[in-house]
């Protein structure tokens, strides 16, 4: 058993994640921190989960936030989605194993995976309305986010949501306030089954990989861990009994990175348009000071005087 | 025949100078109307753009208010551009000399004008001009739309709203820079602004930049019908 994490002492705690810290600012620079915090990591043993979304009750009571009763439409999903209001869910897949021939129930708790790589924070054009922290969390501010949903567009995941009510954007903050204060996120307090830890990332991976061994040898010989490299790797990371194959678990993208379309948007063409129209104002400038204006002069006049007088004596 | 461009209230005055209707006060608030949103649009779309810009989502009073009103003055744009083309569209039709003027268009740079071919009320510059626009407006309201996650967020997937914000992008780029070609256009072609003000230049301008045009005028106002003078609708 991985060592739980502790009860919050009953004292008051300086927070200990601040401006400081961040090692990213979406639309602006930082200076590089003086000091580096230690990694931090979630990792979720999907062979563990029961499915009993006390994570799902946790996050909703931590963050306080009210998701409406919703409609039962015969999934075990609920809500059928993320939402503003639900920053994590577990979703469910029912597989028939090719090889065994038996029905694998796979449910995966899915939410942000804090991307070492950030494809929200590099699409995002508000400035600080994004942060990640040295330890790794990739956070929303709302006071600075305008609520245009490029975070949308940037997540390789399909995470982030917009509230239709202050039309911000939500999504899991690892619970960034508890981890400030030496706590972890509520989900993995509220695990009933440890399929939820949380640690510094070499922690858990060096518990991903007890795990896997150990999965390895109750026959699932490709379990492993998911942290995909295409991102840069996530502090959010997944034990998986069919690492081959991602998708089994509702969707989760085998090797996920942030879309080109959104690199060649927010890289070539955000400094070459800027460029072409610098450049355009500028040959304009040249030009008149070359050519000078464009004048209409005297004889043009008298031309278009005669032009008409020629006609008005015509029509007499 | 010229008939695509003049138009029924187009009007000479003569005198010194001579003076010559261009634009009708429908047209020239249709026009201003396009300018204005035009330009907030550019404003607020490189706000979120560029992050160098994002100050300049200070002039609509902050970032998210920047973020719901761009569509909305995109809409109007739109529609105001729509009448435009409506206005216009005959006269910029593609004709024979415009393909001369536009192989002349060195001199044209170098105010020799006169060894470009006569014109009419619309040159091969102002024609392209025109056209640019009209296609780029279409290409920005579609992808727009996609892109207005506000509203039709759940119409599209998020690959194709990828594809969409780049396309908007680079629209807005080209579409700006089309916008400096007829800015500048009309102010180094002096004479050229009371067309959009007043609604009339004057008969030496039209000589010198529209001459085949200024004809047509002369030629239908000895025609017929005087100062009153109405042509058969078009």
């Amino acid at each position: 058993m991985f060592p739980p994490l502790p009860n919050p002492s009953t004292t008051d705690t300086a927070p200990r994640l601040s401006e400081k810290d961040l090692i990213r600012r979406s639309a602006s620079t930082v200076p590089a921190p003086k000091q580096r915090l230690t990694e931090v990591a979630k990792l979720i043993d999907v062979s563990k989960c029961i499915g009993c979304k006390a994570c799902q009750t946790a996050c909703i009571e931590w963050n306080d936030t009210h998701p409406p009763v919703g409609v039962f439409d015969g999934a075990f999903e609920n809500p059928p989605d993320l939402t503003p209001d639900m920053f994590t869910l577990m979703r469910y897949s029912e597989w028939d194993n090719p090889e065994t021939n038996e029905l694998e129930w796979l449910i995966r708790k899915d939410g942000c995976m804090h991307c070492a790589d950030p494809g929200c924070l590099k699409a995002c054009p508000a400035p600080g309305a994004i942060v990640q922290y040295s330890n790794g969390i990739v956070d929303f501010v709302h006071e600075n986010c305008i609520g245009c949903g490029y975070c949308i567009k940037g997540c390789p995941f399909n995470i982030p949501r917009i509230s239709k009510v202050d039309h911000t954007a939500y999504k899991c903050t690892l619970c960034s306030d508890r981890v400030a204060v030496g706590q972890g996120p509520a989900c993995a307090k509220a695990c009933p089954t440890q399929a939820i830890v949380f640690g510094t990332k070499d922690e858990m991976k060096g518990w991903a990989a007890k795990r896997v061994e150990d999965l390895k040898s109750r026959g699932f010989a490709n379990a492993g861990l998911y942290d995909p490299p295409g991102v840069g790797g996530t502090h959010v990371m997944y034990v998986l009994h069919h690492a081959d194959q991602p998708e089994l678990y509702s969707g989760l993208p085998k090797e996920p990175r942030i879309s080109p379309l959104v690199e060649a948007w927010k890289g070539v063409t955000k400094y070459a348009g800027l460029t072409v129209l610098g450049v355009a104002a500028g040959v304009g400038l040249l030009h008149h000071l070359i050519m000078g204006p464009n004048r209409v002069s005297e004889a043009d006049e008298e031309h278009a005087e005669e032009l008409t007088e020629g006609d008005s004596h015509g029509r007499r | 025949m010229a008939a695509d461009d003049v138009k029924p209230n187009e009007q000479i005055h003569p005198g010194k100078p001579v003076i010559v209707d261009r634009y009708t006060v429908g047209a020239r608030i249709n026009h201003w109307i396009t300018a204005a949103s035009l330009i907030l649009l550019a404003l607020s779309g490189l706000a979120m753009f560029h992050p160098s810009l994002f100050f300049l989502s200070g002039l609509f009073g902050g970032g998210q208010f920047t973020r719901f009103i761009h569509p909305w003055i995109g809409v109007v744009l739109f529609f105001s551009f729509l009448g435009l083309f409506l206005r216009f569209w005959k006269a910029n039709l593609w004709k024979r000399e415009d393909g001369t003027w536009l192989a002349r268009f060195r001199d044209v740079l170098a105010n020799h004008e006169d060894n470009a071919p006569e014109v009419g009320k619309y040159n091969a510059g102002q024609k392209l001009v025109f056209w640019s626009m009209s296609v780029l407006i279409v290409i920005l309201i579609s992808s727009g739309l996609v892109a207005w996650d506000q509203y039709f967020s759940q119409y599209t997937t998020i690959d194709q709203k990828r594809l969409a914000i780049l396309v908007h992008s680079i629209a807005a780029v080209a579409i700006i820079g089309v916008w400096i070609v007829h800015f500048y256009s009309a102010i180094w072609v002096r004479g050229t602004i009371p067309a959009m003000t007043r609604g009339r230049v004057t008969g030496g301008w039209a000589w010198r930049h529209h001459r085949k045009w200024l004809r047509e005028l002369v030629t239908k106002s000895s025609k017929g019908a005087g100062p009153s003078g109405s042509k058969p609708a078009e």
